[in-house]
């Protein structure tokens, strides 16, 4: 450093190199890509709030109270896609979860290599199917079936009037909360195994050999050792998970059976707020039901926007430890 | 330098300690990483209450026999040993073996848990768990048997004692193993490992990692064990081998060349080549 | 040396050493099975939902799918406008996400490193990777759809360009970053600076890599229905008009599975498998290709 510091003409050299014009324009064009999106992030928090202030402003804190969705009447309560959305998105976290944790598990541990690399990578494949074949699937096929062979005999069997009766009550289509939900378990069940499987495999193998290292079994080496070893990572993971079955849209709108009401049984038809959206946005004619409906996109994105930050601060967090 | 040479001369030369004594007996045990030969026609005696150290250059198979003692290779599908290794006389390879175990109870019967709960391993870089430092030792023992908690208290006490670690943290015992140095990582995991009383502590490296005070605490520490335990580490520090073990084994290339007492082996290697590695390394 | 204890010193005459040998082991065969049975269920169920897609979808496909425009109900059709459509605005979208995503990708990896800036975009991106496509609809609904008045295929081609620029934007850096230090020292080395180093060397040699995120882009967006439910509408006839509703493969199959017609139905489960097919082809050659960089 010392050979070079002292002449005047070298320091000078070195801060106007050639091209530094270009260099400067090219760094922030880089720099300006970098603020499209956030400038489109802020653009769209915008849009919503001032797109669903009517709504605000007229129903007041009711908008998330009132289960009343008329357009006719003009009046718009949102419990009963907002509950939907929740309902739906925590029974198909709950399906889906032990399903997935078993799918890494098996990858990751119990599978021989051979089957385990392509099987691994079919499980990732999966999770980028578009969500509207899984909608059409839920409903040609499932809905179908699940009517036949679920709602039909359970209505059959339980007694009238019993506890059994309303939590199962329903219009027999197998349009309904369960079966949607059921949908968006299958779906982001690829999602979250792929998730879990790179975490497990992330775990060094030191840990994993130390574990056998002193005779455990696959159950305990797996229960106690690699699970605490990723937990903060698999929180992340479960509620990534969950942020995607909040905002789907196409998977649920087929199979939800399109009810504003507040949904009264396992069974009973409902609504998410992405389906209403989607079902409804087109259509919408008078000023305050676009308002309420972009209101809801609101709430839609504060919900996500929460669970999905959350599990970013999780998953990143291990990247640092 | 030449290995390649003087090995291909040398047949091995092993100057056993008597054979009542073996804890561990390994014959002609060849190893192989897929297609890939590893060890070939490998014997190791390892005597119960001493140290044995296995020395060599980098890719001798020094730690892939380490590996085989406990069968740690199991984990990887396409690795696989041929040969005996005998455990208190028990093929641990074929589940098979002359039953003269010192007690039918305990034999292994091919089970991995069980023989890897009798032979122990420490490895390269410490491997606390994602747990408390009682509970990492606790862990272990609980595997295998129910133990109250006076009684947890208790092992966990001694395992740490025994592995000098005692004393730097008895007042944090509740706290993540993870914030330990590693020199204090490294001996809490010999704690966990000894807690389990096996009867054989497998080390890979133990001391690479580690600083020469870290070193010297750990060093301490097994020399004290093999009156419990029968230890095999393997070790690039020449140095170390001949500070705490009993008995060197000296591999070369999947080969084993010379085991002998190390009051010898340092002194006077018969085999051209470890006369090589030991004089050029001791400069 | 501390007084040897019965417990460390004679560990062969501890008796019942293996207590709990058989309930672990039934535990661990239980937690084998249940692992084992997740993994058949899971796959069964996906097979389930490839195998009615195939059975339903497969016997539709015929050339008049391809050459010819979506029928009114109870005629001949195809899906010719929506198949094109798609194409036109997920190329649109992808151009503009491709030239902002590699910028900002590239402004994160080689710039931004360390400032609190970068790590904000970088958080507030990962985050928008997974947000509801639809709200991204709601959105670009408010900015290009209402005040002109017109629902086109400019607004669909936006949206789907807000979707696919944050995908682009993180393959790409962590694409540069696994770019050596020394290849960019060894650029400026010879007296060139950091933006023309970027630019001549390391964009060139991280070349698969910046191709395989722009595929990943694409396969995300191209099964999007979303959020072009209230951006390009749909439309029943073949139009390249960008500032008139454009039709598109995933709104079409939206409008005609929930039609009442036999026939629309059968074309909807065409689309789908179309639309499946693409996208498990799109992301095997990403992945493809990045297999292909990393043995380099």
């Amino acid at each position: 450093m010392a050979s070079v510091g002292p002449t005047g003409a070298a320091s000078r050299e070195r801060e106007t190199p050639p091209g530094a014009f270009g260099e400067t324009a090219f760094r922030s064009l880089c720099f300006g890509a970098s603020m499209v999106l956030m400038i489109g992030l802020a653009g769209l928090i915008i849009s919503l709030a001032i797109g669903g202030w009517p709504a605000f402003a007229k129903f007041g804190f009711s908008f998330f109270t009132s289960s009343e969705w008329d357009p006719v009447a003009d009046r718009y309560g949102a419990a009963g896609p907002i509950a939907g959305t929740l309902i739906t998105a925590f029974l198909a976290l709950l399906m889906s979860l032990p399903l997935a944790v078993g799918v890494a598990i098996f990858l990751t541990e119990f599978c021989p290599p051979r089957i385990a690399q392509p099987l691994g990578m079919a499980v990732e494949l999966l999770a980028g199917i578009p969500s509207i074949v899984y909608g059409m699937w839920g409903l040609f096929v499932l809905a179908p079936w699940f009517a036949a062979h679920v709602q039909a005999p359970l209505a059959a069997s339980v007694t009238p009037g019993s506890w059994l009766e309303r939590a199962f009550a329903g219009v027999p289509n197998g349009a309904n909360i369960f079966t949607a939900s059921l949908i968006l378990a299958v779906m982001i069940l690829p999602y979250m195994a792929s998730v879990f499987r790179e975490l497990l495999m992330a775990v060094p193998p030191q840990m994993r050999e130390a574990a056998y290292g002193i005779g455990s079994t696959s159950y305990e080496v797996v229960g106690s050792i690699l699970i605490p070893y990723v937990r903060t990572s698999a929180i992340g993971a479960v509620m990534l998970g969950l942020g995607r079955a909040l905002g789907e849209t196409m998977a649920v709108t087929f199979i939800i059976g399109n009810s504003h009401a507040f949904p009264k049984s396992l069974f009973d038809s409902g609504s998410t707020i992405a389906s209403t959206i989607a079902n409804e946005f087109t259509e919408a004619t008078g000023e305050l039901h676009v308002a309420a409906l972009i209101a809801l996109g609101l709430v839609l994105f504060v919900i996500t926007f929460g669970s999905i930050a959350g599990a970013r601060l999780l998953l990143g967090q291990e990247k640092y430890k | 330098m030449n290995f390649e040479l003087s090995q291909e001369e040398q047949p091995s030369v092993i100057h056993g300690p008597p054979a009542g004594s073996l804890v561990i007996d390994v014959r002609g045990l060849n190893f192989f990483y897929g297609k890939t030969q590893a060890l070939f026609d490998v014997d190791l005696p390892v005597a119960r209450n001493h140290i044995t150290a296995l020395i060599g250059p980098s890719g001798c198979g020094k730690s892939t026999l380490l590996r085989t003692l406990n069968r740690i290779y199991d984990l990887y599908p396409n690795q696989r040993a041929e040969g005996q290794i005998l455990f208190n006389g028990e093929d641990v390879l074929s589940g098979k073996g002359s039953d003269d175990a010192s007690d039918g109870s305990q034999r292994v019967n091919g089970d991995t848990s069980r023989l890897r709960a009798r032979v122990g391993m420490v490895f390269q870089r410490p491997t606390p768990f994602p747990m408390s430092i009682y509970d990492n030792i606790a862990f272990g023992v609980r595997l295998h048997r129910k133990v109250s908690k006076a009684d947890m208290d208790v092992i966990v006490e001694r395992a740490l004692t025994r592995s000098a670690l005692w004393d730097e943290v008895k007042d944090k015992l509740n706290q993540s193993g993870l914030g330990l140095s590693g020199g204090q990582q490294q001996r809490l995991c010999v704690a966990r490992g000894i807690a389990v009383e096996p009867d054989v502590l497998l080390l890979d490296e133990p001391a690479s990692a580690l600083d020469p005070l870290s070193t010297a605490k750990l060093e301490t520490a097994l020399v004290e064990l093999k009156d419990t335990f029968s230890i095999v580490i393997v070790t690039h520090n020449l140095q170390q081998a001949a500070r705490i073990s009993d008995y060197t084994a000296f591999m070369l290339m999947g080969r084993m060349i010379e085991f002998r007492a190390s009051t010898d082996a340092f002194v006077s290697p018969e085999t051209q080549a470890m006369r090589d590695y030991v004089t050029g390394r001791f400069g | 040396m501390t007084a040897p204890d019965k417990t460390l010193t004679t560990p062969t005459q501890t008796p019942n050493r293996f207590e709990r040998d058989t309930r672990r082991k039934i535990i661990n065969m239980v937690f084998v099975v249940l692992a084992t049975g997740a993994t058949a269920f899971a796959v069964g169920a996906l097979l389930l939902i490839l195998y009615s897609l195939v059975v339903n979808g497969l016997g539709g496909i015929n050339l008049a799918v391809f050459t010819m425009d979506q029928p009114p109900p109870g005629e001949v059709g195809g899906l010719r406008n929506a198949i094109l459509g798609s194409i036109i605005m997920c190329t649109m979208g992808m151009a503009l996400a491709v030239v902002v995503g590699i910028l900002s990708g590239t402004w994160l990896a080689e710039y931004g490193d360390g400032s609190r800036i970068a790590s904000t975009v970088r958080f507030l991106n990962d985050v928008l990777l997974s947000a509801p496509s639809i709200l991204v609809g709601l959105f670009v609904y408010e900015m290009l759809v209402r005040p002109f008045h017109g629902f086109s295929a400019l607004a669909g081609a936006v949206a789907l360009a807000f979707l696919a620029t944050p995908v682009v934007t993180r393959t790409t850096e962590d694409i540069l970053r696994l770019q050596s230090g020394a290849l960019r020292e060894a650029g400026m080395a010879l007296g060139a600076n950091r933006g023309f180093v970027i630019r001549t060397i390391i964009w060139r040699a991280s070349q698969s890599g910046l191709v395989t995120g722009a595929l990943l882009g694409f396969a995300r967006i191209s099964g999007e229905t979303a959020p072009l439910l209230f951006t390009s509408l749909g439309n029943p006839f073949q139009s390249f008009r960008l500032d008139q509703p454009m039709a598109a493969l995933p709104t079409t199959i939206f409008q005609f599975a929930l039609s009442a017609y036999d026939d629309w139905r059968r074309l909807a489960w065409v689309g789908a498998l179309l639309i499946a097919t693409t996208v498990l082809a799109i992301n095997i050659l990403g992945r493809v290709l990045t297999r292909g960089s990393t043995h380099k």
